[in-house]
């Protein structure tokens, strides 16, 4: 018995040492030496890759509607405006999902705002538009919900709907390998391309 | 076209690593491993035990008790008192009580139930210090009562089942630590962060967003999260956030960690029993199971989400609610199943989105006991259970003394055998009918209806489970559900535990009976059929009137929202 006890105290610090500290921190170190722009979190002049971001100007492209419409409660206004993921869904503060169930009256509610929404920008929308991702805060979208974006897009900004095609098909990734998951585009690196080409 | 790659890719990946890294285990746990020799002595000496120094399955079992203690309240300090500790970027505060008791059982579990957001409550030391730690240490816990249990058919005439503190060591060394530490490369290269210089502020001319982004060590923990079937992330959405499972790659990955060892498992139980055959039909009721519910969870959710299609919109991409657009349905479902039959419970999505019979799969991929293949460890020694009670029953059919593998299968096994079956769906059940009955447990789902209570019976089922996935609606940190879960969650862990290490001390004990010709064949496709008959049969009879109140109802309640 105070054998046991002996053993599991010298133990659980060992494990604490080994298999806490050792490893999560020998782990940061090779990350920060190999992959440091990964590591830190992807993050360019505009934002980081990965994590999406509220753009609400027919100028742009848009993503999910993580925070758009009836989940605009989600967007919270920040010094200069914006939304924030630590204070994304339902600011609690935390990444997070709607969580709504496939018989929802407030689901069905929302997905009809939607709807409205994007008819209202001269968007016939598709799935991804009217549905909130996982995270709550989705950077990509397919290439369909980009093609069905090009009206409102071209209108705002002027640029032919040609040349928005083919930006999308220059802009989609993955699946990666060919079979993992499927084609995405990162709304921000299409943005980014977009302002690029408008200069 | 691409789910169908996946699925092949994944058999080929798992195929080879049953075979290999199931003998390589095998080598492990018969002390045939040694390249880290110079970290495993000296602990040995810190330990004062040694491989020599064998323990009945009592010590054994007292050994594990008393380390599972000692690990909760090392968890619940560490918890408490984060806001004096350092590594706390945010400058977080210490964890409140009753959640700090739970997430310590949770963690300590190898359940990995979250009723915290780890951006927002957990400091770096917590999540190194506290939960990592923990992601190494109940994978190795669970896979060394499945070795014990192994024991008590490969050897004879034996009072002892091995030394606790041997097996988990070897397990941390030489299994755990060298595939984390690789596969943590891999996540970070894909896009996974790792850093502990705490949160990130961006603004972006072009829109005029500004944001704080939460950082921290994420991509090693995720290795081990889903090496280790744990499934406790760092970040409050888990495996659907992009820092966390940057891409489809990572999500492939994933799938194939937490599938890895509980699959090999059997491959180590035939090399170690002498008999490689035994080990296949134990896969072979698995890899069943598990295909069926992968084939009708991945085409539910490539149907329309009924509140979406009432809106007018009907897609050709699935039900896309709380999914991620990179993962796309049907993989995220293949990555939800693979996480419920696992007892892993990470989420690449919002499983409460999921359609009525997806969320059917991942509820009743739990309900069957985790066994299919269930987790590190647990897996195996709860479908070896089953499988006793199969011998039992195919031993009445005949009219002969049930044997497995030479060991009679006598009056004290089948009991012991039965206790381990039973103890999960009756704290499960118990659980979710007194949740239920007082308003603290009425207080919790966000869902109306038929979703609503199945909101309640996932939480009990995924922590009675030691799982950890969640219809994420319910409200669980609150006082009653942090309680109730804490101890359904060790419940379902040790209560199942002890009985699989009392079964390997009585077996180890016997002497094997040589097989004759009226001997019940324990490793042919009757038998895979018969395992599988009781594994359904058991789960589907004390579970069907619950399922029948919440998913079941739901589906059957055609234009009705609640």
């Amino acid at each position: 018995m105070l054998i046991h006890l002996r053993r599991s105290l010298v133990m659980a610090v060992i494990c604490l040492v080994l298999f806490g500290f050792v490893y999560a921190l020998a782990g940061t170190g090779v990350s920060q030496l190999f992959f440091k722009y990964q590591a830190d979190g992807s993050i360019g002049k505009n934002g980081s890759t990965l994590i999406g971001q509220n753009w609400s100007s027919p100028k742009w492209f848009h993503g999910r509607p993580d925070d758009t419409g009836p989940y605009a409660a989600n967007l919270t206004t920040h010094s200069g405006g914006g939304d924030n993921p630590l204070v994304a869904s339902g600011n609690t503060g935390e990444s997070g999902a709607t969580n709504l169930g496939p018989r929802s009256k407030t689901l069905k509610a929302n997905t009809i705002a939607l709807v409205s929404y994007w008819h209202s920008l001269g968007v016939n929308p598709t799935p991804d538009l009217v549905t909130t991702s996982g995270s709550g805060y989705d950077p990509d979208i397919s290439q369909l919900d980009a093609i069905v974006q090009i009206p409102m897009v071209s209108k705002a900004t002027g640029v032919a709907a040609s040349v928005l095609h083919k930006l999308i098909v220059k802009e989609t990734s993955g699946p990666e390998l060919g079979f993992m998951g499927t084609a995405y585009i990162d709304v921000l690196q299409l943005n980014q391309a977009l302002a690029k080409l408008e200069k | 076209m691409g789910f169908t790659f996946t699925i092949i890719t994944l058999i080929i990946a798992l195929g080879l690593t049953w075979r290999y890294l199931g003998s390589y285990m095998a080598a492990v746990f018969e002390g045939r491993v040694h390249f880290l020799g110079f970290i495993e002595t000296p602990i040995y000496r810190l330990l004062k035990t040694s491989p020599k120094q064998e323990q009945t399955w009592k010590r054994y079992a007292g050994a594990l008790i008393i380390f599972s203690a000692v690990s909760i309240v090392f968890t619940y300090v560490i918890l408490r008192i984060q806001g004096s500790l350092p590594l706390n970027p945010q400058h977080l505060g210490g964890v409140g009580q009753a959640l700090s008791f739970n997430t310590a059982s949770s963690f300590v579990t190898n359940t990995n139930w979250q009723n915290y957001g780890g951006e927002t409550t957990m400091s770096y030391f917590s999540q190194i210090g506290a939960l990592t730690v923990q992601q190494f240490v109940t994978p190795a816990v669970g896979i060394a009562v499945a070795i014990a249990l192994v024991r008590g058919f490969s050897r004879r005439n034996s009072p002892t089942i091995g030394n606790f503190w041997v097996d988990i060591t070897r397990c941390m060394l030489y299994i755990l630590l060298p595939i984390a530490f690789v596969a943590g490369i891999i996540f970070v290269g894909q896009g996974a962060v790792e850093t502990l210089a705490g949160t990130a502020s961006i603004h972006d001319v072009l829109n005029g967003v500004t944001q704080t982004i939460p950082r921290g060590p994420i991509g090693f923990m995720e290795a081990i999260k889903q090496l280790g079937t744990n499934g406790g992330g760092f970040l409050n959405a888990n495996s659907a956030t992009t820092f966390e499972n940057p891409t489809g790659l990572t999500n492939w990955l994933s799938i194939y960690l937490l599938l890895s060892i509980p699959f090999a498992l059997t491959y180590t139980f035939g090399k170690m029993v002498g008999s490689v055959r035994h080990g296949t039909a134990l896969l072979a009721a698995m890899v069943l199971l598990f295909g069926v519910w992968v084939g009708f969870t991945s085409y539910a959710e490539h149907q329309n989400n009924p509140a979406v299609a009432a809106a007018g919109i009907h897609s050709t991409v699935g039900n896309t609610e709380g999914k991620e657009v990179r993962f796309g349905d049907t993989s995220t479902a293949l990555f939800g199943v693979s996480s419920t039959m696992t007892s892993t419970g990470s989420a690449d999505a919002a499983y409460d989105s999921f359609t009525p019979i997806g969320g059917f799969g991942l509820l009743t991929g739990m309900m069957l006991g985790e066994v299919t293949p269930g987790g590190t460890g647990s897996g195996l020694y709860t479908i070896l259970i089953y499988a006793l009670i199969a011998v039992f029953i195919g031993g009445l059919m005949i009219g002969r003394t049930p044997e497995y593998l030479g060991k009679k299968i006598q009056a004290r096994e089948v009991k012991l055998a039965g206790l381990g079956a039973l103890v999960m769906p009756i704290a499960v059940l118990i659980f979710t009918a007194i949740a239920v009955s007082v308003g603290a447990g009425r207080l919790g789902p966000e869902n109306a209806g038929p979703h609503g209570f199945t909101e309640i019976l996932y939480a009990l089922t995924s922590q009675g489970n030691n799982n950890g996935s969640a219809f994420g609606g319910l409200t669980g940190n609150t006082p009653f559900y942090n309680v109730i879960g804490a101890i359904d969650m060790l419940i379902g862990r040790f209560g199942i535990m002890i009985p699989a290490l009392a079964l390997g001390g009585t077996l180890a004990a016997k002497n094997v009976v040589p097989e004759s010709l009226g001997t019940f064949k324990t490793d042919n496709t009757m038998f895979v059929g018969l395992t599988i008959g009781v594994i359904v049969i058991i789960g589907g009879l004390t579970f069907f009137p619950a399922i029948g109140l919440g998913p079941i109802v739901e589906q059957l309640s055609h234009g009705r929202f609640f």
